[in-house]
């Protein structure tokens, strides 16, 4: 009846245990929230059922932030077991929960709060940038984030029911084959990451046909704001990369449940191919991440130094660059796999290439900021803190794509200093400032200043901390993934420093989550009185009220250079003609939230083996699709006549909301 | 020339729901045609790992049997010929949408299921065949490597089989509508998607199987 589940999968360590009781409590304490507040058919009605890609894109933001909660977590947990358990201390926990809590900490960082946070961001802006009301595929969005938060939702079951993957964010076979890892955790994995990404390959070909299609008359492709085209590039890695993914789980899971042979170290298999394909997907990824920050940095910098970009053409060409090379380096990830030293240098080559097109951007910016008047505001300390960490990164980087180098630093704290200054110092940092940035254009209020710099500040040097240690580690000797190690070592005074590094970040992960519900609190105080334009923008998500009406844009805008309202505001282009029209809009449907709930019951299904579960769910997802995409195509329309009405109280105080 | 001529051939200057402008560009017909080809983009490229790891596999037999032991060149030319020809069937549904006429578009959708049908009845036997003998998917790299890349076709196929229902349904209950009219056209697409995959299948695993 239950397959494998068994009573069994409800124990746990008593670290888990606690996890899980505050997991239930909060789930508990949220429910009893929205009952107490009355707010269920709201939250139905204006979120659940929503197509609207800025509701979306909040909802992203909203699970990447759960799901950061937890992977920080997991963060934590190594550090203060890699700080303690040196020579005749054992830390407190044991050594195959480690293996659990660093495969789950990498998922859990990467596939739902990366993709979500880029995905989250792209809901909210693209459209508003490319003067459009909605996205291409409405439906189709809705779905891919849903898939998105059913996977995302796997790793919260997945903590309470039964083990997790305890073979690395990765899960390199042989390892994750059923021979070595016979329990649930990789399937756990496995579906986790399957939902995910056929929802990220969803919502890639959404993004790249609105791109596409969708701009407002007179945007040609040289005339996108740079996020629109760091968001265009990032959608074509994901439309070639997610697949590579599907098939490598598609092959894993089959070794696993059918006994087939791809992977395995027996009948034949071959386990470098699945460490290759991996990364074939693998490397794209980062850039899928990293892209949009790129983007956003392109909005930020310009805006605070009151400066038109510098090199707009190039920056475009750096971006494709770093597109069409991120599919040539995924070797540089397993030099020690024993190709000839022709196939490494060739590699090695390409690697180093990408750092061209990167330090052309980190230039634009720099020479953006020359002779312009820059603001010191948060957006952009988080950009000297990434230009910091971003490059200090991306040199380490050039050193670990030097073969003979690799061989020495390959799977030591090196190597994870490096990429985590490339996530955290880079994409985080990029995040944070972009929702700062963007925060009253979807919100019509402000983040508190002070605690963004307090937050700022401890993320800083918590990061320098935590990290710059682990560069040394690295030359010292120290692996990745360690549970214990001898005194004799002499790492222990630098992981004591690195986890007081980690303490410090989690200061400012703690004021910006405390900032975030301050700022809701005082949202009358901080209220953005400038019309939709706190900051003096460029673009057209500018030129609209904050938050935008659920239509985006009551007049369709008309576009002839690269910063349109910017253009508008300085004289230089004419101001928009008030001319309203009918607007049409997509209905609001459940099925996006009916197929993401049964892919989460199928995952579930299929991890533990409950065959009856998982065949219902998977028919009921083919009816849903079926009855969905049978029916008549039907808009909300709304009369100019109401358009007026709402924009005539364009700019509203805090006491309408 | 009636409307979904000119649809089909962007002479429209259909009212565009997002921006009311009649923007040839914009209609939502040319949008989900374009999207429909970035999927099956992604599905050209799934099918592209599973060849390379074929091409990967292919020698790994493990001391089973092989290729050149396996696989009948009758068997699988007969599969490519039935596979064709509903592309051919398929095609006539399309000309019959184009000219709105509902009737034929159901009996060529019907003749291009039942082909469909034939060649997942085929590949079933043949399946059914090398696993009575002892050569399944289990026996070595190389043959989970041909069950998956030729059973993945085969899923796919069986999911046009269904797609290929409904839109025998929607169309006896509403006609050629806009609405059917495109999702018949993405239906096309892929079915003749797949016919072009199978003739990759056909000379990577079949032809050069054998020689």
């Amino acid at each position: 009846m239950f397959g494998r589940l068994t009573l069994d999968a409800f124990k746990h360590e008593p670290s888990q245990n606690s996890a899980v009781f505050m997991m239930v409590l909060t789930g508990i304490a949220l429910i009893g929230l929205i009952s107490y507040l009355k707010r269920w058919k709201w939250l139905w009605r204006e979120w659940l059922t929503t197509v609207d890609p800025k509701r979306i894109g909040l909802m992203y933001i909203f699970v990447a932030l759960l799901n950061f909660m937890k992977g920080f977590s997991d963060a934590l947990m190594m550090r203060l077991q890699q700080a303690l358990s040196v020579g005749d201390s054992q830390g407190f926990i044991s050594a195959h929960h480690f293996q659990e809590v660093f495969s789950a900490h990498g998922t859990t960082m990467i596939f739902f709060v990366g993709m979500g946070v880029v995905f989250g961001l792209m809901n909210l802006i693209i459209p508003l940038q490319i003067g459009a009301r909605d996205v291409a595929y409405p439906f189709l969005n809705a779905v891919g984030f849903w898939l998105f938060a059913s996977g995302a939702m796997l790793t919260f079951i997945s903590l309470a029911i039964g083990k997790f993957s305890a073979a690395g964010w990765l899960s390199y076979p042989p390892l994750s084959g059923l021979e070595y890892s016979p329990s649930e955790g990789v399937d756990y994995w496995i579906w986790m990451l399957q939902i995910a990404g056929v929802g990220s390959t969803l919502s890639g070909i959404n993004f790249l046909v609105t791109i596409l299609k969708m701009r407002c008359p007179g945007m040609t492709l040289m005339k996108m704001p740079i996020f629109v085209w760091s968001g265009l590039c990032a959608m074509v890695l994901v439309i070639f990369a997610f697949p590579i993914l599907t098939a490598t789980l598609y092959m894993l899971t089959l070794d696993r449940y059918l006994d087939m042979h791809f992977f395995t170290a027996s009948g034949g298999g071959n386990p470098m191919m699945y460490v290759n394909l991996i990364w074939a997907w693998g490397h794209p990824e980062v850039y899928i991440l990293i892209l949009p920050i790129f983007g956003v940095f392109s909005e930020v910098v310009p805006t605070f130094s009151e400066k038109r970009l510098f090199g707009y053409v190039s920056m475009i060409w750096a971006l494709v660059a770093i597109t069409v090379l991120s599919f040539l380096v995924w070797l540089h990830h397993f030099f020690t796999m024993g190709a000839s030293p022709h196939v490494n240098v060739v590699f090695a080559f390409m690697t180093m290439l990408i750092a061209i097109p990167t330090g052309v951007k980190i230039f634009n910016w720099l020479f953006t900021k020359f002779q312009g008047r820059v603001h010191f505001t948060s957006p952009m300390l988080w950009f000297f803190a990434f230009v910091l960490n971003f490059t200090v990164g991306g040199m380490t980087g050039i050193l670990l794509s030097s073969p003979p180098a690799d061989f020495q630093f390959h799977n030591s704290l090196f190597l994870i200093a490096h990429f985590h200054g490339m996530v955290i110092g880079g994409m985080l940092f990029g995040f944070f400032a972009g929702f700062t940035y963007w925060f009253p254009k979807f919100t019509g209020f402000f983040l508190d200043e002070k605690l963004n710099r307090y937050a700022f500040w401890c993320w800083m040097s918590g990061f320098l901390l935590a990290f710059m240690p682990l560069y040394m580690l690295g030359f010292m000797g120290a692996t990745r993934r360690l549970d214990h190690y001898e005194a004799s070592t002499g790492w222990h005074p630098l992981f004591v420093l690195a986890g007081i590094g980690a303490l410090i970040i989690l200061c400012g992960a703690s004021i910006q989550f405390f900032g975030l519900f301050w700022s809701i609190f005082h949202r009358k105080k901080l209220w953005d009185h400038s019309g939709g334009d706190p900051w003096n923008g460029r673009t057209l998500e500018w030129s609209i009220p904050s938050p935008p009406p659920i239509y985006n844009f009551a007049i369709v805008p008309t576009v002839n250079q690269i910063d349109p309202f910017w253009a508008i505001k300085r004289g230089e282009a004419p101001p928009v003609e008030k001319k309203y029209e009918d607007i049409h809009l997509p209905k609001n449907t459940p099925f996006g939230l009916y197929i993401g709930v049964l892919t989460m019951f199928f995952g579930f299904a299929m991890t533990w083996y409950i065959w009856w579960l998982a065949i219902i769910s998977f028919v009921s997802i083919i009816v849903c699709l079926i009855i969905r995409l049978s029916e008549k195509n039907e808009h909300d329309i709304i009369p100019a006549e109401k358009v007026k009405e709402m924009e005539a109280e364009h700019v509203r105080g805090p006491e309408a909301v | 020339m009636n409307k979904f001529w000119a649809i089909h051939h962007h002479e429209t200057l259909e009212i565009h729901p997002d921006t009311s402008l009649p923007d040839p560009h914009q209609d939502t017909f040319s949008k989900t045609v374009l999207g429909f080809w970035m999927y099956l983009m992604t599905d050209t490229l799934l099918f592209t790992s599973l060849f390379t790891t074929y091409a990967v596999l292919h020698n790994s037999t493990f001391g089973g049997p092989s290729s050149r032991d396996l696989f009948s060149l009758s068997t699988s030319f007969a599969e490519t010929m039935i596979l064709l020809f509903s592309s051919v069937t398929c095609g006539f549904a399309m000309l019959s949408a184009l000219r709105s006429d509902k009737n034929k578009v159901i009996g060529w959708l019907a003749v291009s299921f039942l082909l469909g049908a034939s060649f997942i009845a085929m590949e079933l036997h043949e399946f059914a065949h090398l696993a009575q003998e002892g050569n399944s998917w289990r026996r070595s790299a190389f043959l989970s490597s041909f069950f998956t890349l030729v059973g993945t076709h085969g899923l796919h196929v069986s999911f046009g089989l269904l797609w290929m229902v409904v839109m025998m349904a929607q169309v006896f209950s509403v006609g050629v509508t806009i609405d059917t009219f495109r999702r018949l056209v993405c239906f096309s697409l892929f079915w003749h998607f797949l016919d072009l995959i199978w003739i990759f299948i056909f000379t990577f695993v079949y032809l050069m199987g054998v020689i």
